[in-house]
């Protein structure tokens, strides 16, 4: 009926001068949204079937196209909002669950945008990085409670011996990796370019929850490896290929139920990554079906240490949600090394669209009341801190560490650094720009090379602003920014808020 | 009006205030020790820190002494700062809770025109109950040489020290150590000296402080040196790690309340070298560690040891420019940044070390000393007194107190 049309989201203009009918819009678009009529020697384009992923106009070669947003054009209503309509419109047709990709776009605040970060003037002198050296390794995993040395004041050397054993730590160049995302939810180029790029740079990535394809096992010593409740591709190894081992509990996008990868998705590669049969969905439960309890995690990650020799870091990811301090103590007192914490706008493949705008809390706020927990209960140290779901600039990433972060981890800013135009659509396996999707036409348009170079030049643009940003505020070290909430200021947040993120409002000093 | 009252309430109450700020500041730095561990009068300190007058601006100043109370070599020494005597008399009936007093007394001033209304000023010389001591049970004085016990009794006077300063109003406790005291409040460190008759005592390691605080407030409890136990802190500088440095320490129980750069960095060398027995002589590589690129240049067992300690101690560090001078018992310690943004002179003549914000204050008590220095950034300076003098050791073992030192009040 004739309702199923709804209103299409974007309008697209063809200049009919600049046009010549060179049909690479017919070619780029995975969706048919342009379709050439040789009769009349024209481009047609269906509005409805556009998701706004600017393929076509940023292939057009003379220019031609222009891809707009469309007003809705239903009556005025504050409650009754053009995307409720079109959601119901959507379910009353199918019966299913609206499905969405990428993070949470809703206008909930965005605390990185009301914190500033400070400076020094006079009393204290800024650092030149270009002048000074300027350190931000950063070291991922448990560290010693304190450490015990035996020293030889007679002997003619140094004479001075480590008696305590440190605890295996992930290096990093750079406080930044890019976070999991599983092969079938991204392309195998996309994969291999983040694998490549951690590698080149001294960082990590992860595995995802879709196993670890042979042709990465080169990159084994960047890589994290997950698991995940569907154990896909999970074997020893697979545990012992990666440098570091990621249980996921959840995931800040869909926060207490699974992923789904549709069987279309599945080809022979990854269903042999995966180990599952070719074509079949891979539906992973929502919980660990041996994880009930906090326990039951406990030995899960003792189980994973045994298997690897006790030779990698485990680490727990959790999404965000109301009692995350509490779980993140427990997960620190299970024995994770590391945890990571991805906060509501966090990105995904696929998720149910109620879910991922409507579950679960800011990491900002998440950071900040979990540093302070582990702290007030002296168990900081015993985990690193992963700070994820949304970070999309090096100033989120210095206000993130500042907060009490070890590091972050980006997937959608890594995603958009090869490409991606935020169009929301990865569930539908149709990415134009070749990045969440299998199909071979569409994946070989993301070179993995240049891929590799793009994602290297944001993680070098970046660590250069933050080592600006750091030099400018009179530090040379990263380990001096952790949890150094005196160089944060809150702007236009009220008191609440400025508790729970343990800082002071602009304008207030010292 | 309503705001000048609140402002005036809050100025009244000025633990509270100092709380809730922290005051960057800039200053002169300078100690002197003897290693043989003979005495010298507190004199040579002051015509030191005097010279670098221009580096103060009045809002304080102060002394760290070593060795002035031989008499009561083994007993607890506090001074403590008393805005009123409520404050006085709500300390004095904690004090007698936990500890016998040998002797309280008011440390003897002198009026200066100089130093405007300085707070009550008193000394006490105490020893742990039995019955309050921690480990009682199997310890038959309150130091029995059992180092468990010796670190519980430590632990108690922090507590102790932590919980007045924090609970009761207008008392202060700025030393509270053995066979020292600390001397400070608001005005230039030589009229301070000139105060309380610094010139009288004889120590034999001293540290002096003139403060340059960017801020006009000015609170005798917040000037320097800091002390706690038998620590002392001087600093010069402002360092940029503050916070991190300050969530660190609090995990392992240390509470900021004066939000200043010496405070914490008492606490971090309290957690360092008491709690947690790191080697004063690795310190440095913790407070200033060297830059990553130098670690790995060194040789495979000290790069090791080197990595371990910088991600174990990573919020240990010291970021941004500072010098400090450190007092402990036995030894005098002085550090800067790892990249010298602070400067620091230090200087040798026979059995006396100097160390000092700059290299005239030295010239002026010792005109041709053996050697003089300017330490790399992240390079300790420490002197360590190699034995306390003879007749002194007897005049601990006696107890007799010297009742030319220490006027009963």
């Amino acid at each position: 009926m004739a309702l199923e049309l709804g209103q299409s989201e974007f309008e697209i203009e063809r200049d009919k001068n600049k046009c010549i009918s060179c049909e690479v819009c017919v070619r780029q678009c995975s969706n048919d949204v342009h379709e050439y009529d040789s009769d009349q020697d024209t481009i047609y384009s269906d509005n409805i079937k556009c998701v706004g992923c600017h393929r076509c106009e940023s292939l057009c070669p003379t220019g031609a196209l222009k891809i707009k947003n469309r007003e809705a054009q239903f009556q005025t209503n504050y409650n009754w909002t053009p995307s409720h309509l079109k959601n119901i419109y959507k379910q009353a047709d199918s019966g299913g669950v609206l499905l969405t990709g990428m993070g949470c776009d809703k206008p909930y605040t965005v605390y990185w945008d009301h914190i500033l970060f400070n400076a020094s003037q006079v009393t204290n002198p800024s650092i030149d990085p270009l002048r000074e050296p300027m350190e931000i390794k950063t070291f991922i995993g448990r560290k010693p409670d304190s450490l015990e040395f035996e020293i030889n004041k007679g002997s003619k050397d140094t004479g001075v011996k480590l008696k305590t054993k440190i605890p295996t730590q992930l290096e990093l160049s750079t406080p930044i990796m890019f976070s999991a995302m599983s092969y079938g939810s991204i392309s195998f180029n996309t994969c291999r370019s983040l694998a490549a790029a951690a590698s080149e740079f001294g960082t990590y990535y992860n595995t995802g929850e879709g196993g670890l394809h042979k042709d990465l096992y080169q990159y084994a010593k960047n890589t994290i490896v997950q698991v995940a409740s569907g154990r896909y591709g999970v074997d020893v190894d697979y545990l012992n290929k990666g440098s570091a081992i990621e249980i996921k509990i959840g995931q800040g996008a869909k926060p207490g139920i699974g992923g789904h990868l549709p069987g279309e998705k599945v080809t022979k590669d990854i269903s042999n990554t995966r180990m599952i049969p070719e074509g079949t969905d891979a539906i992973s439960p929502a919980p660990h079906h041996d994880i009930y309890s906090i326990e039951d995690l406990a030995q899960l990650i003792y189980a994973l240490k045994e298997a690897t020799n006790w030779s990698k870091p485990v680490g727990v990811k959790v999404s965000a949600v109301h009692n995350i301090a509490p779980i993140a103590s427990g997960i620190v007192r299970a024995g994770a090394d590391f945890v990571t914490i991805d906060g509501l706008r966090g990105g995904t493949g696929a998720a149910p669209q109620t879910i991922r705008d409507n579950v679960g809390i800011p990491i900002e706020l998440a950071i900040a009341s979990v540093d302070e927990r582990l702290r007030e209960e002296g168990i900081r140290h015993k985990s690193s801190i992963i700070a994820a779901g949304s970070i999309r600039s090096s100033a989120d990433v210095i206000k993130a560490i500042a907060l009490g972060a070890d590091a972050v981890y980006i997937g959608t800013a890594a995603l958009i650094a090869m490409g991606c135009h935020l169009c929301q659509k990865c569930y539908t396996g149709k990415c134009n720009w070749g990045i969440a999707t299998q199909d071979p036409y569409l994946t070989k348009r993301l070179n993995p090379e240049i891929g590799t170079r793009r994602l290297l030049n944001l993680l070098r643009g970046w660590s250069l602003e933050i080592k600006e940003m750091l030099g400018g505020a009179g530090i040379n070290a990263v380990e001096s920014l952790k949890g150094n909430r005196e160089h944060l200021r809150g702007i236009g947040l009220n008191d609440r808020e400025l508790a729970i993120l343990g800082i002071k409002h602009a304008g207030e000093a010292w | 009006m309503n705001r000048l009252d609140s402002i005036n309430k809050l100025k009244k109450n000025t633990q509270e205030y100092f709380s809730r700020f922290r005051i960057p500041s800039g200053c002169a730095i300078f100690g002197v020790m003897n290693e043989a561990g003979e005495r010298f009068s507190g004199r040579t300190a002051m015509d030191g820190i005097s010279v670098m007058h221009e580096r103060s601006n009045g809002l304080g100043g102060g002394f760290a002494a070593y060795g002035i109370y031989p008499q009561f070599g083994d007993d607890w020494a506090f001074h403590i700062f008393y805005d009123d005597m409520e404050a006085k008399r709500q300390t004095e009936d904690e004090i007698a809770r936990s500890f016998k007093i040998l002797l309280s007394e008011e440390i003897p001033t002198v009026k200066i025109s100089r130093i405007a209304s300085p707070p009550t000023i008193y000394r006490y010389f105490l020893k742990l109950k039995r019955n309050s001591h921690p480990d009682r049970k199997n310890s038959s004085s309150s130091n029995n040489g059992n180092n468990a016990a010796i670190e519980a009794e430590e632990n108690l006077i922090v507590d102790f020290v932590m919980h007045i300063n924090r609970d009761i109003r207008g008392a202060y406790i700025i030393s509270s150590g053995k066979n020292m005291g600390i001397f400070k409040g608001v005005g230039f460190p030589e009229d301070i000296g000139r105060f309380f008759k610094i010139d009288e005592y004889k120590g034999y390691l001293w540290t002096s402080h003139g403060r340059f605080p960017t801020n006009s407030v000015g609170w005798w409890g917040g000037a320097h040196p800091f002390g706690l136990l038998d620590w002392s802190v001087v600093h010069n500088g402002e360092i940029s790690s503050y916070g991190t440095n300050k969530r660190f320490v609090s995990g392992f129980g240390y509470e900021c309340t004066l939000s200043t750069d010496t405070e914490v960095i008492t606490y971090l060398l309290d957690l360092i070298v008491r709690k947690q027995k790191i080697d004063i002589g690795m310190v440095h590589l913790i407070l200033a560690s060297p830059l990553w690129e130098e670690i790995e240049r060194m040789p495979v067992d000290k790069r090791e040891i080197l990595k371990a300690l910088r991600i174990s101690y990573g919020s240990a560090l010291i970021n941004g420019p500072f010098s400090i001078i450190v007092g402990k018992g036995n030894f005098m310690y002085a550090l800067n940044d790892r990249i010298k943004l602070r400067p620091l002179v230090a200087a040798r003549k026979g059995e006396y070390l100097f160390v000092s914000s700059e290299e005239a204050p030295i010239r002026k008590v010792c005109a041709s000393p053996d050697r003089l220095w300017h330490p790399d950034g992240g390079e300790p300076v420490m002197g360590v007194v190699k034995e306390v003098k003879k007749e002194e050791k007897k005049s601990i073992k006696e107890k007799k107190i010297d009742k030319k030192l220490v006027k009963l009040g």
